[in-house]
């Protein structure tokens, strides 16, 4: 098997055993991106920047450390990673793909940065994303949008649209994204590749570019449930950086993955499998249910009304959150200052109007207004209320059950520029994702099938607080049974024997 | 609910956001439609329902406050669009 078509694991395995050099397979990775990536010669543009010599530097150090026996705990050493480019890293430009932050270079690194080097994995460039991760497409980025690379006339999924595609396209063994609204999990299922939420505060935000606070989480992109298992290892726990993560005594959740799911009690939500999703989209997530049933896991329906009122909820939090984070761009500290301004408050504005892309704009403005007197009872604070109540109805649900099971999202990946001129009906599209940011569940999403014209269909689990091991074990059950996970590796790494 | 222009404009000048007369018009489409859309949360009764900000209670983190050394003046001085050896420079606010 090709470097580029094995799991993160079953290369750190390799790197661990001496039969492939940490420095090889940074090579390997970086030649794949090369001949599949390029933007202007009609490649994927899954990243916005490779950092070529500082991951062959520090892939040769961690080969030298491992054979000096250091890393013995740590199956990703000498892994390469990419990370989506909302993600602080010391002295390497992270723009959120806007144009506003320029050269932008961070004084420091993000935690999750710092526990990946810590853990010996070798960061090999920053992906493309939606600007700000506003977007459910891919296409908001000021850097051009990133190709589907199972068709690329479609989009691939946003926000993190960089880090699934490159997954797919064996163009980085795993990666992190982050999910404010479905960020990980949509574009996850878009491209074929398995994607985590976990619970909001299990992972450090410290370094992470903010949209919306109270929603962002960091987490991984990858091939399969174990490798995704193998990075939250890695990357979660208390950080007293982040006041908002939890202290959370966790054991390993690699080693917490059995495949056994009998007795597992999974709940289907009637309202997520009416009008509107797509009939090879529900065939395929019901079989997800029927391939757990038989293997020992408990299926039954129960009725979840609110979901059809989680987008907006989402729209008007997140945009509210959003219109806050981001004043801090401003033309002053960091990023790209407009010319010819008048006074402060002019450059602010030219700065910013010249700054921001439209969907960003937009999102900011709504934000402004639903926190603005005479419309803040009426939309930011029913909006908190009526997330309370759903909070409350995903309790009372895991109250019965283990896992709640539904799609990624109503349909298969778009075709390109289908989704930018109507943008609530964009929203609607996350109606399946943001209910569980909302509630600050921990969710995953599975490659589970294909459509009609051939495009990966993903399946959701999504667990209670903290049931990230739950989730994670049934993902993987799920995939000891199936293949689709593989069929990414299969189509794509081929072109690289 | 309608959005009017000087919605907008009120909106826009708020957000630090200069729209030209084009853009101000499809913000007031593009917004009108998303606000109308979320009236439906009207439909909700959330009469008593304590307002949720985090989904997980958030209570003030104190720490130990110890002296230690912050960022590097020049290293953050770098990404600034215009500085000299210890400022950022902005137009000149008070006169």
């Amino acid at each position: 098997m090709n470097i580029c078509e094995m799991t993160a694991l079953e290369l750190g395995a390799k790197i661990k055993s001496g039969e492939i050099k940490a420095p090889d397979a940074v090579r390997a990775v970086l030649d794949e991106i090369k001949k599949k990536d390029p933007y202007y010669s009609g490649g994927i543009n899954a990243y916005l920047l490779t950092i070529e010599q500082e991951a062959l530097e520090r892939a040769e150090d961690v080969q030298k450390r491992i054979e000096a026996g250091e890393f013995e705990d740590s199956p990703l050493a000498g892994v390469p990673i990419a990370i989506k480019d909302n993600i602080c890293t010391k002295g390497v430009k992270t723009t959120c793909a806007s144009k506003i932050l320029g050269d932008f270079k961070p004084p420091y690194d993000a935690t999750v940065i710092e526990k990946l080097n810590a853990a010996g994995a070798v960061i090999i460039g920053k992906l493309n994303m939606d600007e700000f991760a506003m977007g459910s497409t891919g296409e908001t980025s000021f850097y051009g949008e990133t190709k589907n690379p199972w068709d690329h006339g479609r989009v691939t999924g946003g926000s993190s649209s960089g880090a699934a595609a490159a997954v797919a396209a064996c163009e980085a063994p795993c990666a992190l994204g982050s999910d404010t609204g479905g960020s990980i999990r949509q574009p996850a299922s878009f491209c074929g590749v398995t994607g985590m939420k976990p619970t909001y505060g299990a992972v450090s935000r410290y370094g992470l570019i903010a949209y919306a606070s109270s929603l962002d989480q960091i987490g991984p992109v990858a091939k399969d449930a174990a490798d995704c298992a193998a990075i939250l290892d890695i990357i979660c726990g208390k950080d007293e950086m982040d006041g908002t993560s939890l202290d959370v005594e966790h054991k390993s959740y690699l080693d917490e993955l059995s495949g056994d799911v009998s007795g597992l009690k999974i709940g289907i939500p009637k309202q997520c499998f009416g009008d509107g999703l797509n009939a090879d989209v529900k065939a395929a997530v019901l079989g997800v249910a029927e391939t757990l049933k038989a293997k020992g896991a408990e299926i039954e329906e129960f009725d979840m009304p609110l979901i059809d009122y989680a987008v907006p909820t989402y729209y008007i939090i997140a945009a509210a959150e959003a219109s806050s984070n981001l004043s801090r761009f401003d033309g002053v500290k960091y990023g790209y200052r407009a010319e010819g301004f008048e006074d402060l408050t002019d450059l602010y504005m030219k700065t910013r109007s010249e700054g921001f892309g439209e969907e960003v704009k937009r999102r900011i403005m709504l934000g402004t207004f639903a926190l603005s007197t005479g419309y803040y009872d009426a939309y930011y604070k029913k909006a908190l209320q009526v997330k309370a109540l759903i909070k409350k109805a995903f309790d009372e649900a895991y109250e019965k059950y283990d896992v709640i099971l539904f799609p990624a999202a109503p349909t298969t990946a778009p075709k390109m520029g289908e989704s930018l001129s109507d943008p609530l009906k964009m929203y609607l599209s996350d109606i399946y994702t943001v209910s569980v940011n909302l509630a600050g569940l921990p969710g995953i999403s599975v490659p589970c099938g294909f459509d009609k014209d051939g495009m990966p269909i993903g399946a959701q689990l999504v667990g209670a607080p903290l049931g990230d091991h739950v989730i994670l074990n049934a993902a993987y059950a799920y995939q000891q049974l199936t293949d689709y996970h593989k069929k990414a590796a299969e189509k794509f790494g081929k072109e690289a024997e | 609910m309608e959005i009017t222009k000087d919605m907008v404009a009120y909106v826009a000048e708020l957000s630090r956001l200069k729209l030209s007369d084009e853009e101000a018009e499809t913000a007031r489409k593009g917004l009108g439609e998303i606000i109308g859309y979320m009236d439906i949360l009207n439909n909700i009764d959330t009469e008593g329902v304590e307002p949720m900000s985090h989904a997980f209670a958030v209570k003030n983190v104190m720490r130990d406050d110890v002296v230690r050394p912050s960022h590097d003046r020049a290293e953050l001085l770098k990404n600034a669009p215009k500085a000299d050896d210890e400022a950022i420079i902005v137009p000149r606010t008070v006169e």
